[in-house]
């Protein structure tokens, strides 16, 4: 009896989240794309028309803007908070003074929720109000920094939103790998007199490939499913210069009652996120597997 | 055990005694939740109560009705729909062709609205000839609001043609005023538009192009005037005007930063509020061109069991198009009433002039729906017709290339 619980109790535990797994996420993942195959206005209706909702969605210019958004935005996102994450660990690794109050201001922008952050950058970055207003008091009366208002920039003014936001994260997680790189290597460098740039780029950073592989994931995803910071930040303007593909999903199935269109959105949105997902799970696999 | 079957039978005979009397009720959803629309709607409930009913109040506030609108989906979907919906033009249409809402002819013919009612604000409560909305205020959106000391000190007037306040606007500007206060958000962007299109265009091309989606009209060259004068617009606007909300524009107009505002008869609220005086501080006219666009506000009646719901239901319907709700609630709402035969003594002079356009307009056939408040057309194509102009508005395309886009987005929103 014993024996029996001892295998089958962890099964027991398990078998419930599994199931609400199978359903909350699966099955509405099939869902979806089955509602995505029809013509579902109001409500979701299930007689299958074949993919005229994916037509239309490629012919719509604003998802076509949103898909080039999402790519400006989660390249640069992602890009500059690496690089910059990197870097200020880097600096906060040369054992300085105060090094536990800096780091916490550096992190905490990520306890903010996205509406907060989104909501005090736009009145920052407004021409009237913030920085442009106040360098323009200050006597620079040429100055301009309306990205914000320019239909062209104000997605570049949403990645600096996003950037503040998370590159203290991707710092603390640097951070984390920075110290647990052997002393011993880093000590028999200085010993053969390397130089301190040489041991950062020849022997600390690529034994770090693992945290960049995760600190990519999260900001990944983390721009792929960006809604909040941009609807707090420019609402999707100017006119839908700044829409994404999650405030374009919302946008058809909340505001103009086209659920198939919609689910439609959401199954290419779920495909990004796979592309970079499979990978990387694969990745993972394998190493398990060696 | 004996306790519980106590219970349980009291609960039943409660039940019982209730089904006997059929007490009117009614469970309303709404999003009039902000200060004067919450008031408003205190007063039905008020007149609910005073006729033995109970009330059930369902608020669901935030993104104009989105969160209702998905409130309602999940209790209709669920088979528990509310009584009572706040709902408008077209949706209540959509939602009739799902099949869940309720007749209530017999009230609105023994109350005789077809009466009282201008024809075509009536058309927008009836699903295939029954009635099964009941309309609560009729909005005008082509309102053109103006700061009365800057026009009189740079000696301009009211203009009557867009040539007008296109001459008065560069004068403004010459003068350092901000012309046109507005806000760049897509309705806003939206609401001006279609207040340009009617007043270039008329009556005939607006119904054509925003009503019926005809094609021809969409692609023609009165479309890309219409372009033309948005893309002069533009001009008129300062340069912080992204994303600003509606009442800081209306602010501005108030404060003498800038001259104009078009948007629906709401922004009178903020001037009222602020103790400004319809037609010495403030003007109200209609915007140039002829023509009246509403957006009316309605209640429509869901399928529901049980007569104390569906007494509920009549009770309610029969109160909305009452002639003292219609008084009371337009009076905190600023509004005007839906029903032609209501006293406007307690008025102020733009709601005047606005019941008089409107008998004008029922009467010469330029009554018309407003699109970009939702009540000449279904979301998605409302949706598709405001990504184009809040597009072209934001950006340097020309008008040609936004007419054609425009005829592509209503086509492929089809």
């Amino acid at each position: 009896m014993t024996e029996w619980l001892e295998r089958h109790v962890p099964k027991m535990v398990l078998a419930p989240s599994f199931v609400a797994v199978l359903i909350f996420v699966y099955g509405f993942i099939i869902w979806t794309g089955w509602v995505s195959l029809t013509r579902s206005k109001l409500m979701p209706k299930y007689e299958i028309k074949g993919f005229i909702q994916y037509d239309r969605l490629f012919a719509s210019p604003r998802w076509d803007t949103a898909m080039d958004n999402l790519f400006i935005f989660g390249g640069l996102f992602i890009g500059i908070s690496l690089i910059l994450g990197l870097f200020l660990a880097i600096l906060l690794d040369q054992k300085i003074r105060a090094e536990g109050a800096l780091r916490t201001i550096y992190l905490y922008p990520m306890a903010l929720s996205m509406i907060v952050t989104g909501t005090a950058w736009k009145w920052i970055m407004n021409p009237g109000l913030g920085i442009e207003a106040t360098v323009r008091s200050w006597g620079f009366e040429s100055f301009t920094f309306n990205w914000i208002t320019d239909p062209n920039m104000a997605i570049y003014a949403v990645v600096i939103a996003a950037v503040w936001q998370a590159s203290g994260f991707v710092m603390a997680l640097f951070l984390a790998g920075l110290r647990s790189v052997d002393e011993e290597i880093i000590k028999a460098a200085q010993v053969d007199g390397i130089p301190t740039w040489r041991i950062y780029s020849a022997i600390i950073i690529p034994s770090m490939a693992p945290i960049f592989l995760s600190a990519f994931i999260v900001l990944a995803h983390l721009a792929i499913k960006s809604f909040d910071l941009v609807i707090a930040l420019t609402g999707g303007g100017p006119g839908y210069a700044t829409d994404l593909p999650a405030t374009y999903m919302y946008a058809m199935a909340f505001s103009r009652g086209d659920i198939g269109q919609a689910a439609s959105s959401a199954m290419v949105m779920m495909g990004v996120v796979f592309t970079i997902v499979v990978p990387y799970l694969y990745s993972e696999l394998r190493a398990k597997h060696d | 055990m004996k306790k519980s079957v106590f219970a349980a039978a009291v609960v039943a005979s409660l039940v019982a005694s209730n089904a006997v009397k059929a007490e009117p009720q009614a469970e309303v959803l709404h999003w009039w939740t902000s200060g004067g629309e919450a008031k408003s709607v205190a007063v039905l409930q008020k007149e609910f109560a005073d006729n033995g009913g109970t009330w059930t109040d369902m608020p669901v506030a935030g993104g104009g009705g989105d969160a209702a609108m998905t409130a309602l989906r999940a209790r209709v979907l669920s088979g528990n729909a509310p009584t009572a919906v706040q709902l408008k033009g077209p949706a209540i249409a959509e939602w009739y062709e799902e099949g869940v809402l309720a007749d209530i002819s017999d009230v609105a013919e023994a109350q005789g609205w077809a009466d009282v009612l201008p024809a075509s604000i009536a058309g927008h409560m009836k699903c295939e000839g029954t009635w099964c909305a009941a309309p609560v205020n009729v909005h005008r959106i082509d309102w053109i609001w103006a700061n009365a000391d800057i026009l009189k000190a740079n000696d301009i007037a009211m203009p009557n043609t867009w040539a007008e306040f296109n001459a008065a606007a560069d004068k403004l500007q010459a003068a350092g005023v901000i012309p046109l206060a507005h806000g760049g958000q897509a309705w806003q962007d939206a609401t001006v538009f279609e207040a340009v299109a009617l007043g270039l265009g008329g009556a005939d091309f607006f119904q054509k192009a925003f009503v019926d989606l005809d094609m021809d009209t969409l692609k023609s060259d009165q479309m890309v005037e219409v372009f033309d004068q948005m893309r002069k617009l533009r001009g008129y606007v300062d340069g912080n005007f992204s994303g600003r909300d509606w009442n800081l524009a209306t602010a501005m107009v108030m404060n003498g930063e800038a001259a104009f505002q078009i948007m629906g008869d709401w922004a009178k609220g903020e001037f009222l509020a602020a103790g400004k005086v319809p037609g010495e501080d403030f003007l109200c006219v209609s915007t140039p061109g002829d023509g009246f666009l509403y957006s009316v506000d309605s209640f429509a009646m869901f399928n529901v069991d049980g007569d104390d719901k569906q007494n509920g239901q009549k009770l309610l319907a029969e109160l909305i198009v009452g002639k003292s709700f219609q008084k009371v609630f337009n009076l905190n709402k600023g509004s005007i009433p839906a029903r032609t035969d209501v006293a406007l003594d307690e008025f102020d002079s733009c709601a005047h002039t606005s019941a008089a356009d409107m008998a004008a307009s029922n009467s010469g056939g330029s009554l018309l729906p407003s699109y970009a408040h939702g009540m000449a057309l279904r979301g998605a194509q409302a949706g598709a017709i405001t990504d184009v102009v809040t597009a072209h508005f934001n950006s340097d395309m020309s008008s040609a290339e936004a007419v054609q886009m425009l005829a592509d987005a209503v086509a492929n929103s089809l």
